[in-house]
């Protein structure tokens, strides 16, 4: 029972081949006060565990997702994927793929941020934007073809290709983050980090961008590592997914499995605290407690303090994150 | 004719908020009408810029220049409050309406404790001494839910965290018992998890205290979960108002509709989500008629000419051709 299982096959038809293998990755950050005022104060060091020990693998063309509360370390992980944090322990590696163009090697990897307001430059006309990624990486011979591409590109995502001459300022919330995926897929991205997407966006502008990326995931065969905190958007794209607590995983699996069969008393809470439209004003009883601070984290099972089955044995012992049917689950009652 | 038969708390008529700009005036709320009965929570719900805040700075009087009422009249409890001086209005805010705002951070003196804030805001409106207030201070906080009170009283907005720090923000506005409370976009800045306990103790203070509370939010799962009724907006206009149950299920105006269509289902996986086209107009580009007639699919040529008028019934939509007749009108 206790022996690490490979993941199982996928529950609908998606490339089998594996992209992304995260093998116990660790980050840690140091957060302790200056080395000489810890001296006077008689601090000890203080370490902040952003992720502890994750493992997991994307496959090829599906959308893996990671879900949590504020602080429970899913930026840090998507940081880490995109290369934008070292990990402190473990390993993360892209295998080699074969792409449309019949060249084999590792994945193009684009990120794509929460904020459209903060993550395109303002002084930049958006041809610009979406034609830097094109120029850096030398994928056009000439600015004919780059401004091609470009237009190309902004139609892709439901922009018009004379947009490519106004500002960012000019666009609407949802039709900036239209100008990031296109920036993204400038590249010829086969791996899309999506961090939050549609967070900042009203919910009629991101069924717009939802229903984008899953019309841009079959033409271009995406994959997508999609963090959110939102468990209705999350079932909505997610073939796998990983629910986070505190820097691990409490539970991951397929979507679909995990949705109607939640094992971790974790994600039993959270998909009953979410508010539903479907069932409104119904009586529910809120979790309650906080997330406590990663820094010093309860002892035994980290969600202990505010589980309602929390027995002596899980403020002691910490559960490993075990096999179960399809899912992976870390609780000992599970 | 009102939904409920006592005399509303709150009752705002043909409200209309202009801001005048460089190129003429720019109309941002346009007759807006709905009523509050004591101890009732309207949730009011739109996309950005539907002019949902703007309601509620409307009511509690903290409209900036260059936004003016227009036209349009407030009653609470049957006083004017629209046309008040400053400093009645002043008065009236914080002792009868009271507010609570997306970021708790910015809603609390940072430099203050949070004991002192409370108990400075009592003795503005009411008439204790300052023992008397510091005890009351110590109620509220026990009863929005702070564990260990007693010392938390004394600790810096910054030493709670989020969630701890919205309820500080609620006892602060229930210190002088308003009668109404202006709650915008209150949960928003918080996790799913502290969010469901911050609307649960609202909806408690509501039940115990008798308060009415205008739940302004983008959020349609919050509202379906927390208010008796809904006004849904759209371009400074109210588009569909009634009981939530009924607006949820059963919406009766096309932009509802779509909008109860685009939130994905956390019960079920669709293939593709329904998706409203376009994007809700600026100011200065609002379509005459209906404002909703380009991107609505039942739209026609009686739309584009005629505004629609919004009844003062139990569910009630703004629409020439609604999806279904309203249950009660």
């Amino acid at each position: 029972m206790l022996e690490q299982v490979t993941m199982p096959a996928p529950a609908r038809a998606a490339g089998d081949d594996i992209i992304l293998d995260v093998a116990a990755a660790s980050c840690r950050f140091d957060v302790s006060a200056p080395a000489l005022s810890r001296l006077f104060s008689h601090e000890p060091r203080r370490i902040l565990r952003a992720v502890e020990n994750v493992s997991f693998t994307v496959k090829r063309g599906t959308t893996f997702s990671i879900v949590g509360e504020s602080g429970c370390g899913k930026s840090t992980l998507a940081r880490m994927v995109v290369g934008l944090q070292r990990p402190t322990e473990g390993k993360l590696s892209f295998r080699d793929i074969r792409r449309a163009d019949g060249t084999i090697g590792p994945p193009r990897v684009q990120m794509i941020f929460q904020d459209p307001y903060a993550s395109l430059n303002p002084r930049w006309r958006v041809g610009d934007i979406i034609a830097e990624p094109i120029r850096e990486l030398g994928l056009r011979a000439d600015e004919m073809a780059i401004q091609q591409r470009v237009g190309d590109l902004l139609e892709t995502v439901g922009l018009s290709r004379t947009d490519a001459s106004r500002y960012p300022h000019a666009f609407s919330g949802g039709q900036r983050q239209r100008i990031s995926i296109a920036r993204a897929l400038a590249t010829e991205a086969d791996f899309l980090v999506c961090d939050e997407p549609t967070s900042a966006l009203d919910v009629s502008v991101q069924a717009q961008i939802l229903n984008l990326m899953v019309r841009l995931q079959k033409e271009f065969g995406l994959t997508y590592l999609f963090i959110s905190h939102n468990l209705s958007v999350v079932r909505h794209m997610s073939d796998d997914l990983a629910i986070m607590y505190l820097g691990r995983f409490v539970e991951a699996g397929p979507a679909e499995q995990v949705f109607t069969r939640p094992q971790h008393p974790y994600t039993r809470l959270l998909l009953d605290t979410i508010p539903d439209v479907e069932r409104p004003n119904r009586e529910r009883r809120p979790m309650s407690g906080e997330v406590p601070s990663p820094i010093s984290p309860p002892a035994g099972c980290t969600f202990n303090p505010r589980c309602a089955q929390a027995a002596d044995r899980c403020r002691v012992e910490r559960p490993e994150l075990r096999q179960l049917g399809g899912v992976r689950v870390s609780c000992h009652f599970a | 004719m009102t939904a409920t038969a006592a005399q509303p708390l709150l009752s705002v008529r043909d409200l209309r908020i202009v801001f005048d700009g460089r190129h003429g005036p720019l109309t941002a709320l346009d007759g807006v009408s709905f009523d509050i009965a004591p101890g009732e929570i309207l949730g009011v719900v739109g996309e950005s810029g539907a002019g949902k805040s703007l309601t509620g700075t409307a009511v509690i009087g903290l409209l900036d220049p260059p936004g003016r009422v227009a036209g349009g009249e407030i009653h609470l409890a049957g006083q004017r409050i629209d046309n008040l001086p400053a400093e009645q209005m002043r008065k009236l805010r914080g002792r009868r309406i009271g507010a609570i705002f997306q970021d708790p951070l910015t809603s609390l003196h940072p430099l203050l404790k949070v004991g002192d804030q409370l108990v400075e805001t009592i003795l503005t409106h009411l008439p204790v001494s300052r023992t008397e207030a510091r005890k009351r201070a110590l109620d509220l906080l026990k009863e929005v839910g702070i564990p260990a009170a007693e010392t938390r009283i004394d600790h810096f907005p910054h030493q709670f965290s989020g969630g701890m720090r919205q309820r500080v923000v609620i006892a602060l506005a229930l210190c002088a018992e308003p009668s109404l409370i202006i709650a915008d976009e209150p949960t928003t800045a918080l996790d799913v998890s502290i969010q469901a306990q911050i609307t649960t103790l609202l909806k408690r203070l509501c039940r115990e205290h008798g308060t009415a509370i205008m739940l302004v939010t983008h959020d349609m799962g919050v509202i379906a979960e927390t208010a008796d009724r809904v006004a849904v907006m759209y371009a400074g206009r109210i588009v569909e108002i009634g009981p939530v149950q009924e607006v949820t299920r059963r919406p009766s105006h096309p932009y509802t509709a779509g909008l109860m269509a685009s939130i994905p289902s956390v019960h079920v996986r669709h293939e593709h989500l329904n998706q409203i086209d376009g994007a809700m107009p600026r100011l200065n580009a609002i379509p005459p008629g209906c404002a909703f007639n380009p991107r609505c699919g039942r739209a026609e040529a009686f739309c584009r000419e005629n505004k629609p008028g919004l009844p003062l019934s139990g569910h009630a939509a703004a629409c020439h051709f609604p999806l279904k007749e309203a249950a009660h009108a």
